[in-house]
């Protein structure tokens, strides 16, 4: 099955949907127009940016080149998971232990895939390492950012459980025990639940464009599979290590709840 | 470098941001009091005593510093007690190793045995505040940081506490003691401190 091109007028056919939205938006007086129609804009110059990139990494298969995209795409990730806490830790750490996390979990997840189930010719391809990151750490991502959010939030807000369990004499690893339990409890749930429902509500993005773009639906299936694993294990890893991290950075040697290393509260 | 010559717990040089406090030591069956209006730096002073944020200063337990052992056992030995307990749990026999080992203690301080299977949420601020000086008192505390004991009890409860205090005293602990009640302050300490803008200095006794 061939693969349906699509022209600029279909993409302008489509546009007017949004501008009906915004429309509807400015008669109701909700509000929306001005924000909608910009992320918009945004959305086709980023991916427009993202097409002419990717181009040209495929047509140079660089290895050099291609690590060095990834690792733009991780140092991207790491701000948007900084960005999603409300109480982050102070100075470097705050960027520093999310951004750590997923480099080193969507890496190991990401070769791990290239290496021994994918393997493309060459194993850097960036026809398929850039794809694959780009799955793994978007999930890493809100794992991530979820699990240090948790922590933090629930950290202060147990402040005096906490120090209670710590004043008696118990270890910081045991103090801090539950509430890092919660924090990778809400790291995982998305993934967890996205793959109870993925094939009952949804057929997921990557399995759609597969289909769309003329393999044969087993095959999708197979790459969907995969793909899942591999995110399920990044996310698990990434949040396992940020919330770890965020936990020992929450602490000191002398077993003492630190919470003057967050951050002063946004807003 | 424990020696049966050194005091029970020896302070000098202790520096942390926003207190200034005198060398002092306490020997086993000692109180000190302390008073001073809130915000003077009172908790700060206990917190540091704790180890609970970080301070300077040599802090000494019969002899050895405090550094020269870890954390958690200094403070089973050095127990802070704050105004405002801190709960982890639901039920109150969660919070103790050994709850009907720690019954009798409880009836003592007019905490009934069956409130172990209370849920924390019920207890009043009076119930709290018992139930966690017991909780230091049970698991072997040496020198007890308490601050305001007693501030939420009835005149019954006061008394019942500071009874246990003073058994605590002699049986050879000692402890540091924030009240505002300068009666109590007598009654169980015969030295005090008083803090001003978080300067420290002896309190001079009229009688």
């Amino acid at each position: 099955m061939p693969l349906i091109a699509l022209d600029y007028l279909d993409l302008a056919l489509a546009a007017t949907l949004l501008l009906v939205n915004a429309g509807l938006s400015i008669w109701l007086q909700l509000g929306l127009a001005r924000d909608t129609l910009i992320a918009a804009a945004r959305m086709v110059v980023q991916l427009g940016l993202m097409g002419l990139v990717l181009k040209v990494l495929f047509t140079l298969v660089s290895p050099w080149l291609t690590a060095l995209f990834a690792l733009l795409m991780v140092l991207f990730a790491g701000r948007e998971a900084m960005a999603r806490q409300e109480r982050r830790l102070s100075g470097w750490w705050g960027y520093g232990v999310g951004t750590a996390a997923m480099l080193a979990a969507a890496a190991v997840v990401t070769l791990f895939a290239l290496t021994t189930q994918v393997q493309p010719e060459p194993w850097y391809d960036p026809r398929y390492a850039i794809p694959l990151l780009g799955m793994i750490l978007g999930n890493t991502m809100t794992g991530v950012a979820l699990g240090l959010h948790t922590l933090t939030t629930t950290a202060s807000r147990e402040k005096g459980g906490i120090e209670a369990q710590l004043m008696l004499g118990r270890p910081r690893g045991q103090a801090l025990r539950p509430v890092a339990a919660a924090a990778l409890h809400t790291a995982l749930m998305p993934i967890v639940n996205s793959m109870a429902a993925t094939g009952l509500v949804a057929i997921p993005g990557m399995m759609t464009g597969q289909i769309l773009s003329g393999v044969d639906p087993v095959e999708a299936v197979k790459y969907q599979t995969l793909i899942m694993f591999l995110i399920a294990g990044g996310t698990g890893f990434g949040a396992l290590t940020a919330v770890l991290a965020g936990a020992a950075r929450l602490t000191d040697a002398r077993h003492r709840l630190r919470l003057d290393r967050l951050a002063a509260k946004k807003g | 470098m424990t020696s049966d010559a050194a005091p029970l717990l020896s302070v000098s040089g202790l520096e942390r941001a926003g207190i200034e406090v005198p060398d002092f030591a306490l020997a086993a069956g000692e109180a000190l009091a302390i008073s001073g209006p809130s915000g003077s730096g009172k908790s700060l002073f206990l917190r540091a005593l704790a180890d609970l944020d970080p301070s300077d200063g040599a802090v000494a337990l019969a002899g050895a510093d405090r550094n020269s052992m870890p954390a958690p056992r200094w403070r089973r030995q050095v127990t802070y007690v704050p105004a405002e307990s801190g709960w982890w749990a639901e039920r109150v026999c969660d919070h103790f190793e050994d709850w009907d080992a720690a019954a009798p203690a409880a009836a003592r301080l007019g905490i009934p045995a069956e409130a172990g299977d209370w849920s924390v949420s019920r207890l009043s601020t009076g119930e709290r505040q018992r139930l966690a000086l017991l909780r230091a008192l049970v698991q072997g505390a040496r020198v007890l940081l308490l601050d305001e004991p007693t501030s939420g009890l009835d005149v019954e409860a006061t008394w019942a506490v500071e009874a246990r205090l003073r058994e605590f005293l002699s049986d050879g602990g000692a402890m540091i003691l924030v009240t505002h009640d300068p009666a109590q302050a007598r009654r169980l300490a015969k030295r005090a401190l008083r803090f001003e803008r978080g300067v420290a200095r002896p309190e001079r006794r009229g009688q």
